[in-house]
């Protein structure tokens, strides 16, 4: 069973504003699905190596070459908020 | 008099042979799309955005090229639709969220560029389940698409536009992109053709990332020929992906024919189990038997760890999204909700104010997995058990050389009918495996339910075996009259 405070802290580590009614229903929902993934404890995984990938890709390397990339102008056009070069967020340090 | 057919109701294949006898000028087939939209698309809202502008100026640089007698090849002013997933340089890319409404990407997804540079004709972008997650296209932010085939139904997900585009011919074919079944599983609601290729056969490059280690573009036709058209154009690897294989690309469209004598297909047991309906249970039987009458020889297989599949899935696939999932923090692009009162609580509340229900449900469930005293039990465990169904695949295939068995549980379902999130999920129970192995699999329209709703065949092939897998659908596809009949909506 997935506690309150868990949901809490979960939303925490996501970045996620919940309501208590928001909270209380995921829950429920995570709870519900979590149930059901359980199953995957019936199964003897041991030994059993992990699979990140479904190709064996590794260290895929290019040549360290100079080349044109995104221009700053349009690397700020979606900005939300920006000043000059930079973008804008609210204030993190205190004065 | 010789009935004219709507250059809207051909394939890809037969407009462009039309257009290189004169028949008819890319504009004309564009403006027929356009018309055609203007009138069925309120109703089957496929479309999120249309681009009339850029599509007419393209058309005309392809009449040019046909009137020169040199057209770039058999995608030249192909009028088709991009999932609104796939950025577009200058046109707004919102996948199915609110918290993209806005966001104009800065360059083109490397398949676009390679359509466009093959000459196709982009007429809009296609609705979707917000963030590619859902199985009916009613987690989209904006509207919910209906299913040609009957309107108070879903097309399928997430997907859901492409397909329904293809099938309500409002686009001669599209692309969509597939994570759990989000090709397959809406070209079988729709009655289309949809592939899900090898996982690093297409280039990634401006796909919005899901979840990376099973996100794939996949083609959305009218055929099986046009499938591999579009497979062999945007086909390859790529510089800018670096999850691109460098394999060589077959000329798909020159190997379909050959038929399937001499090939063994397996048919695995627990795709028939109980929650498969029966008369999509009834029509998939007979496309086997059709295949066995065309030479192809039947042998049972079996994928033990099928029903564990759907629950690696839906922890592997949401842990991946919470991580891709952190970039829309309300600083570099998209929404930004006001009134925050400092960097996290800004962010916490465009979060909440820029997604949908099920994204952030999705997200949740996946930083759970991934959170400390839960990683080993939950994600370190799925990806052992993706592992096993791997295995599972690779000796059915050491065996055999094709896999058939039905694309989902049932034809397309209503709208409202799955509001139980768990409900929604069990409905990929048979296009995840292809997902989590990274194999080709797609799915071909192979008969319909009584009610009239199209029912989807699934084969499925090795790793990079997309000339097989397309040469046995073209076969099948070729030896029934299934393709005669269109939505009652056409």
């Amino acid at each position: 069973m997935i506690s309150r405070e868990e949901v809490r802290h979960v939303a925490r580590l996501a970045r996620l504003h919940l309501t208590d009614d928001e909270a209380e229903r995921m829950r429920e929902q995570l709870d519900a699905i979590l149930a059901y993934i359980d199953k995957l404890r019936e199964l003897d995984v041991e030994g059993v190596e992990p699979t990140a990938h479904a190709v064996p890709l590794v260290n895929v390397m290019r040549d360290d070459a100079l080349a044109p990339c995104l221009p700053q102008e349009q690397a700020l056009a979606n900005a939300p908020d920006r000043a000059d070069e930079f973008f804008r967020v609210p204030r993190i340090i205190e004065d | 008099m010789v009935a004219t057919v709507e250059p809207t109701g051909l394939t890809m294949h037969e407009l462009t042979a039309r257009y290189r006898r004169g028949e008819i000028a890319p504009t004309e087939a564009t403006e027929a799309y356009f018309a055609r939209i203007a009138e069925r698309d309120p109703q089957v809202a496929a479309y999120l955005t249309l681009t009339r502008e850029q599509a007419l100026a393209a058309a005309r640089a392809a009449d040019a090229r046909y009137r020169a007698g040199a057209p770039r090849g058999p995608l030249d002013g192909v009028p088709i639709a991009y999932k609104d997933v796939l950025c577009t340089e200058g046109i707004v890319t919102t996948c199915g969220s609110k918290i993209l409404e806005r966001f104009v990407p800065p360059y083109d997804a490397t398949v676009v560029a390679r359509l466009g540079a093959a000459g196709a004709v982009m007429l809009g972008k296609t609705n979707m389940d917000e963030f590619a997650m859902g199985s009916s296209t009613e987690h989209s932010a904006f509207r919910p698409t209906r299913n040609p085939w009957d309107l108070e139904r879903v097309p399928g997900g997430s997907s859901g536009g492409s397909a329904a585009a293809v099938g309500a011919e409002l686009a001669a074919a599209a692309l969509g992109t597939d994570t759990g079944g989000s090709v397959r599983q809406p070209a079988a609601f729709c009655g289309v053709v949809g592939l899900k290729p090898t996982y690093g056969r297409i280039s990634r490059y401006g796909l919005i990332a899901f979840a990376s280690s099973l996100d794939h573009i996949g083609p959305l036709t009218r055929d099986v020929r046009d499938c591999a058209l579009l497979l062999h154009a945007i086909a390859g690897v790529d510089p800018h992906d670096s999850t691109s294989v460098d394999e060589p690309v077959p000329d798909y469209p020159a190997m379909l024919e050959g038929g399937v004598r001499g090939l063994t297909l397996g048919v695995p047991r627990e795709y028939f189990g109980s929650g498969l309906d029966p008369e999509v249970e009834a029509a998939v039987r007979a496309a086997i038997a059709r295949l066995a009458d065309l030479g192809a020889a039947i042998e049972e297989v079996s994928l033990p760890n099928t029903d564990y599949g759907l629950a690696v899935y839906y922890i592997v696939a949401p842990a991946e999204a919470s991580s891709n999932l952190a970039r829309y923090d309300g600083v570099k692009y998209g929404l930004r909700a006001p009134g925050g009162k400092d960097l996290i609580d800004m962010e916490s509340r465009t979060r909440a104010a820029g997604f949908g229900a099920e994204v952030k449900r999705r997200i949740m469930l996946g930083t759970y997995a991934l959170s400390a005293g839960y990683y080993d039990a939950y994600y370190g465990r799925a990806q052992k058990v993706r592992t096993l169904v791997r295995r599972d695949f690779e000796a059915a295939f050491a065996r055999v050389d094709l896999l058939v068995a039905p694309t989902t549980p049932t034809a397309a379902f209503k709208h409202g009918d799955k509001a139980d999130p768990l409900a929604m999920y069990l409905n990929d129970v048979f296009t995840v495996g292809g997902d989590l192995a990274g194999l080709p699999a797609m799915s071909v329209r192979c008969g319909f339910t009584a009610a009239g709703l199209p029912i989807g065949l699934q084969l499925m092939a090795r790793p990079f075996d997309e000339a097989r897998l397309l040469r046995a659908a073209h076969a099948y596809e070729q030896s029934t009259d299934w393709l005669a009949r269109r939505p009652t909506l056409a």
